[in-house]
């Protein structure tokens, strides 16, 4: 047992060691050195985290802590480096590892052709997992908030890699800026946890839940239930970091960035953080029903709404984007209805898949020279027969078609939210039904339009070659994860041995039966999604094979929907008129008024006052004695005076 | 013991030893040119002082007045001496002891 | 009867004289007034019965300081009649601010009584004294430290006049002592052979080294430039 909390901590610890001495010294190192390093770090870890988690499934993942130091001990708030070693810690911890070493791996071909030493990109890729791997296996909310932000900054780099390009710097300001708006409720609701609970710990905290249950707060006079204003405050947290509707923007922006970035943030780290909080806080939400009827709501919506736009684009990884957001928003649906096991069972199988399709993209994008239109490119299946066949199996992934891994999870919240027989989880049901159908569509459309039907350019087609063995292996060892994580985890996961699995790392309140009763729905419910998903398929064969000049006439007499989506719902331009411009408008008049008029102009002005008035009262020194001796004689009779009327 | 001002009262003396004082600051404000007539009036000033602390201390049979006198007599005495010696060097520099004309120290 | 009448002689003299020491226009006149006015406060001390004081101020005062004054105002060659410009015009001010102050003075007096009992044991010196004896043992007991610091005063301004008023001029002539201790029988004297019976004067006098007189003198004083600055002097004199 102690080995496996040792390999735990190795684990989390060597990315952090390899980005700090790629990062810092890589300019002493060389770019090669710089890479082995990283690599290496990266694949000690991932060994140590699979150890970990071989060690802790064998022993039955008893919840553990492996202390590391003391870091905040100020009066009764109490905050320490500790590593929590449970079922949820450990196994986010190897898929992440597992993803992330098969991206450092595919960065070596990818980055290849970058004039600039690229040891500052495998030195962020190291420093993003290192952060994600404190987020899952923090203790207690201050260090996951560490991690939480050390993702927002790792991020930021990493999108605004290519710095030298207005777009990405943008894109990573964007991806930056709306996830600080989200950490602000995120901080606010770990304020309140403290406040309510006096702890950040979370065994502590989920100890005390059933003695503050009838906890309220008041504010302007009304009165919430604090349990529902905590979940509230860390779902909108959650929602920034998942890239849930209303605060989602940022991500198919931060297609800017390098593409096994993309598939990084995807599929392992960044996106998935949400959803973790939210499984990791399940003794809370539990017992907030409002939060998470709101929950299922945004998941839903947002699973539809990303779906939708996804169906129109024109660029390869923002249509797989859109797909992770709409597949985010199914784990949040399972989440709303209590369903976290599936939830995360979801968010690992998605991990494979959503990795395989991005990097299967970036060889894609690879093999073309940087062209990411969809519609230039075509024909492309002889030239890249891998590629293709394991962008095939990811997209069978992805559209949950049996026996690949999307199925078994897809399923199990489609049967979760049906099962679960509120309003508003039919609701979501139907949404996601919906968008299993549009899932298929726009898999198969970016299959059929990136490998199939004429080349745009046919000397594109002619130049375009496979990628080198080190970017195809990593697609091949995701292609097998794709094809087999789903069945081989289904039963620990969400199946019959769930209980002994997850042993307490995922709490489940007493009237919750939704991870037995989902099983039990009608035959045709169950099948339903793998139908949709087929009809999407055909659908797409129909459109982009079959007859391809529908889609061009679809588009010309839906002219209105076809924009609608095409432009995003139109969110960038209604947070461009809500938010930016006002605060541009009001940072332009705190900068030239706030600070150039008033905390430059005060200091100025006050030394312009103090230069002329001292220049002033010099006069008032003449240097005459008489005057001297006259003034003096005159305070002498004043003070005279008023000591004798006074 | 009777104090030896009791005939005449203390009243007297102060009107007196005021007049002096403000015969003195009239005299500063009069001669704001000639230093020497200044200096010679805020001797007429410590005068009015002495006059003052003799009194009281005549009235009260106190002799720590006289005393005070004596220490004022010592300061006045070095005043003058040092005044007189500025008023010399500053001749001897300017040529002239027009108070009017030392603004040196002008800011 | 006599007392008063006394007292009011001298005050009245004292006044008087204080106005013209203030209003002549011959500073001569001014200092010799203020004389006459000391004079009369000396009266004043007496008729309060503080002889002492009185002798000290006809002494200090009359004696030193104003006749200081005297000397400074003849030493001065001022042009007098230019210090008056002026006068009528600060006349006023100067009224306005000793007329608020006089009037201002009498209503404190008008209006002031005497603290009762102050609880303070008066310091008078053993009775059958006179009022020196008296003086003189306060002073070298109770108040012997103010005393001390007074001399200091006194001989802090003796100082500051003096340095303010010594001209540094190379007239003056420095030894050299350790110059002076350094030096042989060679440097002072020069033996000279005389015939005996031969007189001293006629063989040119008592003889030293034609420099030895300057070279002893302190650097930056009278004679320091050596026997060429001193022939200089003399050809240009």
């Amino acid at each position: 047992m102690q080995t496996d909390l040792h390999l735990f901590a190795t684990a989390i610890l060597l990315p952090l060691a390899g980005a700090v001495v790629a990062g810092l010294g890589g300019r002493l190192l060389g770019d090669a050195m710089a890479k082995i390093i990283t690599i290496g770090c990266m694949g000690v870890a991932a060994l140590c985290g699979v150890g970990a988690l071989y060690g802790g499934w064998s022993a039955g993942f008893a919840p553990q802590t492996v202390p590391l130091a003391d870091w905040v001990n100020a009066g009764g708030f109490h905050a320490t480096w500790t590593l929590r070693f449970d079922t949820l810690s450990v196994t986010m911890t190897a898929m992440v590892l597992c993803v992330s070493l098969l991206v450092h791996c595919y960065s070596l071909g990818y980055m290849s052709h970058e004039t600039m030493p690229t040891y500052r990109f495998f030195s962020y890729l190291s420093l993003f997992t290192f952060a994600m791997l404190m987020l899952v296996s923090s203790n207690d909310l201050i260090q996951l908030f560490f991690g939480w932000e050390g993702v927002g900054l790792a991020s930021y780099l990493l999108i605004g890699y290519w710095y030298d390009r207005p777009s990405a710097t943008a894109a990573a300001i964007k991806a930056f800026v709306v996830n600080r708006v989200a950490d602000l409720f995120f901080l606010v609701g770990i304020g309140l946890v403290y406040v309510l609970f006096h702890t950040v710990q979370y065994d502590q905290i989920f100890a005390t839940v059933p003695q503050v249950l009838g906890a309220s707060y008041s504010l302007f006079g009304t009165t919430f239930n604090m349990m529902e204003v905590i979940c509230f405050l860390l779902f909108v947290g959650a929602m920034g970091k998942s890239a849930q509707l209303f605060l989602h923007t940022w991500l198919p922006d931060a297609m800017e960035g390098p593409t096994p970035v993309s598939a990084l943030i995807h599929a392992a780290t960044m996106v998935t953080a949400g959803v973790f909080l939210m499984a990791r806080m399940s003794p809370l939400l539990e017992f907030a029903p409002g939060t998470r009827m709101f929950v299922i709501f945004i998941g839903a919506t947002t699973c539809f709404f990303a779906a939708t736009v996804g169906m129109v684009q024109p660029d390869i990884k923002r249509t797989i984007a859109y797909s992770t957001c709409s597949q985010l928003g199914y784990m949040f649906a399972a989440v709303g209805v209590g369903a976290y096991q599936a939830s995360v069972f979801h968010l690992t199988t998605h991990a494979f898949f959503k990795a395989l399709l991005f990097l299967g993209a970036g060889s894609v994008i690879h093999a073309v020279h940087d062209e990411q239109n969809m519609f230039r490119m075509g024909g492309l299946w002889k030239k890249l027969p891998l590629t293709y066949a394991v962008m095939w199996i990811g997209s069978l992934a992805l559209a949950g078609v049996f026996p690949f891994a999307g199925y078994w999870s897809k399923d199990a919240i489609l049967n979760a939210l049906w099962a679960s027989g509120s309003s508003m989880s039919h609701y979501a049901w139907t949404l996601g039904t919906i968008t299993a159908f549009i899932t298929a569509f726009y898999s198969w459309r970016l299959l059929f339009l990136v490998f199939h039907g004429a080349p745009a350019d046919e000397h594109v087609r002619d130049a375009a070659h496979e990628s080198p063995a080190v970017m195809t292996v990593p697609l091949v060892l995701l292609a097998i994860g794709a094809v087999v994580a789903g069945v081989a985890l289904a039963p620990y996961y969400i199946g019959a041995k769930q209980d002994l699995f997850w042993n307490g790392a995922i709490f489940n309140a007493p009237g919750n039966s939704i991870m037995e009763t989902f099983e039990h729905v009608p035959a045709l419910i169950g099948l339903l999604p793998s139908i949709a998903g087929l009809a999407g398929i055909a659908l797409a064969y129909v459109f982009y094979v079959a007859s391809p000049a529908l889609p061009a006439s679809m588009a010309r007499s839906f002219g209105p929907v076809y924009r609608f989506l095409l432009n995003k719902w139109y969110f960038d331009e209604l947070y461009t008129v809500i938010f930016v411009r006002p605060y541009a408008a009001i940072a332009r008049v705190l900068w030239k008024e706030g600070d150039e008029g008033a905390v430059e102009g005060l200091p100025r002005d006050l030394v312009r006052a103090t230069v002329t008035g001292a220049s002033e009262a010099v006069k008032l020194q003449t240097g005459s004695i008489a005057i001297y001796a006259f003034t003096m004689l005159a305070g002498l009779v004043v003070l005279l005076t008023v000591a004798l009327c006074g | 013991m009777t104090p030896a001002i009791a005939p005449i009262g203390l009243g007297p003396y102060l009107i007196v030893s005021a007049a002096l004082l403000v015969l003195g600051v009239f005299g500063i404000f009069l001669n704001r040119k000639n230093v020497i007539i200044i200096l010679m009036s805020m001797e007429l000033i410590l005068l009015s002082a002495n006059l003052n602390f003799v009194a009281f201390s005549s009235a009260h049979a106190d002799l720590s007045g006289q005393i005070m006198v004596l220490f004022v007599l010592t300061i006045a005495a070095a005043e003058a001496a040092i005044g007189l010696a500025i008023v010399t060097v500053y001749f001897r520099n300017r040529g002239s002891i027009q108070v009017e004309d030392v603004t040196m120290m002008k800011g | 009867m006599i007392p008063q009448l006394v007292f009011y002689v001298f005050a009245t003299v004292l006044l008087v004289s204080a106005t013209m020491v203030i209003t002549a226009r011959n500073p001569v006149h001014s200092v010799l007034f203020l004389i006459l006015a000391f004079f009369n406060a000396a009266g004043l001390f007496l008729v309060a019965g503080a002889e002492f004081l009185a002798m000290l101020l006809v002494i200090v005062y009359v004696g030193a300081v104003a006749v200081l004054f005297l000397f400074v105002v003849m030493m001065l060659d001022i042009d007098f009649t230019q210090m008056r410009e002026g006068f009528q015009r600060h006349a006023p001010i100067g009224a306005c601010v000793g007329g608020i102050l006089f009037v201002e003075l009498i209503m404190a007096l008008g209006n002031w009584k005497m603290a009762p009992d102050t609880g303070i044991a008066p310091l008078s010196g053993a009775p059958g004294l006179t009022n020196t004896a008296a003086l003189g043992t306060l002073i070298y007991t109770h108040y012997v430290l103010l005393f001390q610091s007074c001399g200091l005063v006194l001989l802090v301004a003796m100082i500051g006049a003096i340095v303010l008023t010594l001209r540094q001029t190379n007239t003056g002539r420095r030894q050299d002592i350790s110059k002076q201790h350094a030096r042989t029988r060679e440097d002072t004297l020069v033996l000279v052979d005389l015939p005996l019976g031969e007189n001293v004067l006629g063989n040119g006098g008592f003889l030293r080294p034609h420099t030895s007189y300057y070279e002893n003198a302190v650097p930056g004083s009278y004679g320091s430039g050596g026997q060429a600055e001193a022939d200089k002097r003399e050809t240009g004199a």
